[in-house]
């Protein structure tokens, strides 16, 4: 009972990318019908202050995807994720107090081995102080999970990070270093969703360097490998006619990366994403550029879900088959949906993480 | 055989279809009675330990502060961050929608406690609704229907799986209807996982709650008397029952007695014929259980909403209206029937056994048995009695007077026969003629037959007394309490302090004088209470009914050196005047008066206004009486409404509450004088048994009268005299006992189970009513006999002398 609740609870607005279609005509107000602020193209991006929470907008997430390996060369995948949620509109001139708060927050946590998939998940209200996001010093948490800056004053406080999290079979305590600058998708930051022009703030930090332990089974393991940081808020609910979407962010041996993601809808579908240099430079790729054809499909928790992709980018002459490290890297949460490691052949090596919902 | 047995058995009933109407309505009435109290208990029961099961989940491990009653959100933070799962509550007792409830307020994100009902009720619900204001209120239906809607308070939803009385909602809604923000009261420890470290090193400030037992939950402590009420009267008309069984069972064997007496003549052992009988019996008793069943669900059904509106207005405990049919409750009343009907057969069995094969009935041989047991009888009752009153040393509380009340009743019942052998007694020496003198004889003799309906008949009547002077004695005090509380002419009730204020600047021209009326919800000696702030005015000084009063008290209050507590209070927490009182942290006041405050559960206080107002700043102001000028009233009203643009059902003159108030007071006893009625019909029905029973045995006495010359008219006319009599003399004894009963339950039982004493009045009106009806019932009774006596064929009588039975 309590399951269907926070499913209940949760239906409606926590899912990442909820972006797309059905454009009201309110946007040049800066607020939707129902209050809330709206992502806005001349938005200036201010740090410490847009690591932050947004509480005007109704959704936004920090999310953290990190390919790993031990000593023996065994590959591991690790994600942590913290979304917030609004009830109800509130500006950050009046915060909600206590049990008042519109906020919802949800924080997913999982472990991925080649042959087994750990999940934990976590639910909590704002106003409370149980979970929430602060600036200085960068701070975000629920619970006994925590993303902790380190990073000193003359560095940007994502540069270091401390990340724990844990579940009641594994638990990971890991140190992230930057090593590359943030980048910003879309227009500088101004993510597009859908031919309708709805949109998301949009920045990531995909150059970690990863240090740390995770346990499972009894077991600590030493590991080292990447990691990859989303930060994204928006105020667009879901369209009826978009099923789902396949996200993508690989790491190439070359150096450069990709975010890749399509929302899937009853026609054709709206593709967009990034191509990131080593140095951070950024550039936008659009719909038409890019391909993503399932190839294999894996039968997932009674679902039939493509864990075998082909990404074909013409103009960067990429041409890689996309496969699971463990295909049944199911997230079995309130809102269920695929996220895993992924490795990568064809034109160009490397390895990387994929999300798949709505199937 | 047993087939031959059996068929001669059940032709006697077939011969006799009154008698086997008798015996099945007698054991159904006395089920019925039974197991309706026991239905309606075990209903109210379910509700109390429905809502303790909410308000706590079983094997639900609950963290409370080790002191105080709040706790520190420190410490839930310090848990969660720790990684413990433990979902926050905070509840408390406050008025809603115009009720009493108890507002459970659970973090609806995390609670364990949720119906699953909800989609019923309400389908398009969705975490907005729950977790946002206005909120949702989820009460029950009964709880609803008494609620007035609020558009602007939380959505009301309908469970059924909330227990009356209860109000689930979210903390954040919790938190303003109770106006204690930021408090959490207790933390459910959820099973889902564990912390990083031992919890109790986390919030060394917290503690396991020790699981409660429902019997200790407050609801049940309160309502226990009225159960135990209950069950008293249901026990009472059981017993009732029983000496229509005894009776009925009674005659059949003593008419089968040649039928017996044949079979056994016959050959048929001893051994069977028991065992015939005893299956007949239980047969019989299934048959009647089930009848008993069905009309005691009925009589529960048709009762519980008035037992409801008892508990609520009494106690504030919150019962359903409606009744649950539950399997323990069939088994326990089919039991009892087959329980009951063994114990009363029991004596007839064994007169079965020990029954020589050529013995002739002789009803006067047990006649002479019964003189000589009469001594000892009334030495046992006397005996009772004394227990009775023992009881009341070793005993406290309500046990004490329930044991003063059986030790009285039981006592008087045995004591009954010797006292009416000895008026019979009396009498004979006084008769002058001999008809007169068989008259007296006659009713000696037929004595020990009727003793037991006689009992009966006195027990009813006994309860009927008691419970009558006791209930119109309430009525009368209570009345002229109204009289004295309610001196105000209106009552009104604005939506915010700023309208009465308005309200107060334009009534000033128009009326004599008005007092606010302003109180908080707080807790007094460890229970839900309310204290009141109240301005110095006549309306106190000349109206309050005080039971008692130090000198200059109400200069003491509005000097703020004193408190006035309400009686409940002060007999709960055993207070005098000048004791102090605790009416909150580090507040305390000498008590300088106690005043009456019936119908009202709970501890009530009253101080100055100011010194409220000093330690509670925000106390809403919202409610006015007001005085008015002879013949005003109306016209003003209709101005407030037209003019000031008062709600008309912001508004309540006096009459209306006084109405009001009385109606409550009536539903109360509903149940009280349903039951009291249904006893005296009991015992007129074991009356009529009785007389049925002694009606064949009596032929061979009244045949030797007919034959000296005396008409079956005249028979007949002394038999409706003989039945009349001896009610009355039942009745002249009742008296007595029924005024010792309303003693104790006006001074003993009362004040245990209400915490009011109240006065006792006398009501010789009702009195003489009920004996009327007695007499009637007597009469009644005996006009069967009566008239079969009247038209039986001479020739029957004349057979008397042939037969030898």
């Amino acid at each position: 009972m309590t399951v269907d609740r926070r499913r209940f609870v949760l239906g409606l607005g926590a899912l990442p990318l909820a972006g797309a279609a059905q454009a009201q005509g309110f946007a040049g107000l800066g607020t939707d019908a129902e209050g809330f602020a709206l992502p806005a193209r001349d938005h200036r991006f201010v740090f410490p202050r847009d690591h932050a929470a947004h509480p005007d907008f109704r959704i936004e997430w920090w999310y953290v995807t990190g390919n790993l390996t031990d000593a023996q060369g065994v590959g591991y995948g690790i994600q942590w994720t913290l979304f917030r949620s609004a009830l109800a509109p509130e500006t950050t001139a009046q915060p909600g107090d206590g049990w008042t708060s519109p906020q919802i927050w949800l924080a997913h946590a999982a472990l991925t081995r080649g042959d087994h998939h750990h999940v934990a998940e976590r639910l909590a209200r704002g106003g409370i102080g149980a979970a929430g996001v602060r600036s200085a010093p960068f701070a975000a948490w629920i619970d006994d999970w925590a993303m902790l800056s380190q990073a000193g004053p003359e560095q940007d406080a994502l540069d270091l990070l401390h990340l724990t999290a844990r579940g009641s079979d594994f638990s990971y305590d890991l140190g992230l270093r930057a090593e590359g600058p943030l980048i910003f998708h879309g227009d500088a930051g101004y993510s597009v969703k859908s031919p309708a022009g709805q949109a998301s703030h949009y920045y990531s930090q995909p150059f970690y360097q990863v240090t740390g332990e995770i346990r499972f089974d009894g077991q600590v393991v030493e590991v080292i490998g990447h990691a990859w940081l989303d930060r994204e808020w928006s105020s667009q609910p879901l369209a009826g006619d978009q099923s789902g979407w396949d996200w993508f962010s690989l790491s190439f041996d070359s150096g450069d990366k990709l975010m890749a993601f399509q929302l899937r809808d009853d026609g054709d579908g709206f593709r967009s994403g990034s191509w990131i240099a080593p140095d951070g430079h950024t550039t936008p790729i659009g719909d038409r550029d890019i391909r993503m054809t399932p190839l294999d499909h894996s039968r997932v928790d009674g679902r039939r879900v493509p864990t075998r992709w082909q990404i074909d980018l013409p103009a960067r002459e990429l041409s890689v088959t996309v496969t699971a490290l463990n295909p049944q890297s199911w997230m079995a949460t309130s809102v269920p949906y695929w996220e895993g490691p992924v490795r990568l052949k064809g034109s160009h090596a490397g390895q990387g993480y994929l999300e798949m919902t709505g199937y | 055989m047993i087939r031959a047995v059996a068929q001669a058995l059940l032709s006697h009933w077939r011969r006799h279809p009154g008698q086997f109407a008798t015996l099945v309505l007698g054991l159904a009435l006395a089920t019925a009675l039974w197991s309706a109290v026991q239905a309606i208990n075990a209903e109210a029961r379910a509700s109390y330990a429905q809502a303790a099961a909410l308000l706590t989940p079983q094997d639900q491990p609950v963290l409370v502060p080790r002191q105080g009653d709040v706790v520190a959100r420190g410490s839930y933070l310090a848990l969660r961050r720790d990684g413990w799962p433990v979902s926050a509550v905070l509840d408390g007792d406050t008025r809603f929608g115009g009720v009493s409830v108890t507002v459970m307020g659970v973090d609806m994100l995390s609670s364990p406690v949720m119906p699953d009902d909800l989609g019923d009720s309400a389908p398009d619900l969705g975490p907005v609704d729950l977790l946002t204001a206005p909120g949702i209120a989820i009460v029950s239906p009964d709880t609803a229907a008494r609620m007035q809607s609020d558009p602007d308070g939380p959505r009301l939803i309908l469970s059924e799986q909330v227990p009356p009385g209860i109000v689930l909602t979210d903390i954040a809604v919790a938190e303003a209807l109770l106006d204690r923000r930021g408090e959490i009261s207790r933390l459910f420890l959820l099973p889902d996982r564990q912390g990083r470290r031992d919890w109790a090193q986390v919030a060394p400030d917290l503690q396991l709650a020790p699981s409660r037992a429902v019997s200790d939950t407050d609801t049940a402590r309160l309502t226990d008397s009225f159960h135990l009420n209950l069950t008293a009267f249901g026990l009472l008309s059981f017993a009732v029952g029983l000496f229509i069984v005894q009776g009925t069972v009674g005659l059949a064997q003593e008419q089968r007695r040649p039928m017996l007496r044949t079979l056994r003549a016959l050959g048929v052992p001893l051994r069977l014929l028991m065992l015939c009988l005893v299956v007949e019996l239980a047969a019989l008793a299934l048959l009647a259980g089930v009848l008993g069943l069905g009309l005691g669900y009925g009589i529960a059904a048709a009762l519980l909403p008035d037992v409801a509106a008892t508990l609520r207005g009494l106690y504030g405990a919150d019962a359903p209206g409606s009744l649950t049919l539950r399997a323990p409750w069939v088994l326990a009343g089919l039991g009892m029937t087959l329980a009951g009907t063994a114990l009363a057969s029991l004596q007839s069995l064994w007169r079965l056994a020990q029954l020589p094969l050529l013995a002739s009935a002789s009803p006067q041989g047990w006649a002479r048995a019964a003189a000589r047991s009469a001594r000892w009888q009334a030495l046992g009752g006397l005996a009772l009695v004394l227990a009775g009153m023992l009881g009341t040393v070793l005993f406290d509380g309500l046990l004490a007077g329930f044991a003063l009340l059986a030790g009285l009743l039981m006592g008087a019942a045995l004591i009954l026969p010797p006292v009416l052998g000895q008026v019979l007694r009396i009498g004979a020496r006084r008769a002058r003629t001999p008809l007169a003198q068989w008259v007296w004889a006659d009713l000696r003799a037929q004595l020990p037959g009727l003793s037991l309906a006689l009992m009966a008949l006195l027990l009813a009547l006994a309860a009927n007394i008691g419970v009558g002077t006791m209930v119109s004695s309430f009525r009368l005090t209570f009345t002229g309490w109204l009289d004295q509380r309610l001196a105000s002419d209106l009552y009104i009730t604005t939506d915010s302090d700023a309208q009465t204020q308005a309200l107060r600047d334009w009534l000033t021209p128009r009326v004599d004088g008005m007092v606010p009326i302003r109180r908080v919800e707080t807790r007094l000696d460890g229970a839900p209470g309310r204290i009141y702030g109240v301005i110095d005015d006549p309306i106190y000084r000349e109206h309050w009914p005080l039971l008692a009063a130090a000198p200059m008290g109400w200069d003491q209050i509005f000097d703020q050196r004193g408190v006035l507590v309400n009686e409940q209070l002060a007999r709960r927490a055993g207070l005098g005047l000048g004791d102090p009182v605790e009416l909150g942290a580090g507040w305390s006041l000498p008590v300088v008066g106690i005043y009456s405050d019936y119908g009202n559960p709970e501890g009530q206080a009253i101080v100055a206004l100011d010194a409220l107002l000093a330690r509670h700043p925000d106390l809403p102001d919202r409610q006015l009486g007001v005085r008015v000028p002879d013949g005003t009233l109306p016209a003003l009203m209709d101005d407030l409404r037209d003019d000031f643009g008062l709600e008309r059902d912001a508004m309540v003159d006096q009459a209306t509450l006084k109405a009001v108030s009385l109606r409550v007071f009536e539903k109360t006893f509903v149940v009280t004088g349903a039951l009291n009625v249904l006893t005296l019909g009991v015992a007129g029905f074991a009356l009529l048994t009785a007389f049925l029973t002694l009606w064949t045995m009596r032929l061979p006495q009244l045949a030797p009268v007919w034959a000296m010359g005396l008409t079956r008219a005249h028979l007949a006319r002394l038999e409706l005299l003989r039945s009349v009599a001896l009610a009355a003399l039942a009745f002249v004894l009742a008296l007595p006992l029924g005024l010792g009963l309303a003693w104790v339950l006006l001074t003993v039982i009362n004040v245990q189970a209400f915490g009011w004493r109240l006065p006792m009045y006398l009501f010789p009106l009702d009195w003489l009513r009920l004996g009327g009806l007695a007499l009637l019932a007597a009469a009644l009774a005996a006009v069967i006999p009566a008239r079969r006596l009247s038209r039986l064929p001479p020739a029957h009588l004349l057979r008397i002398f042939a037969d030898d039975r």
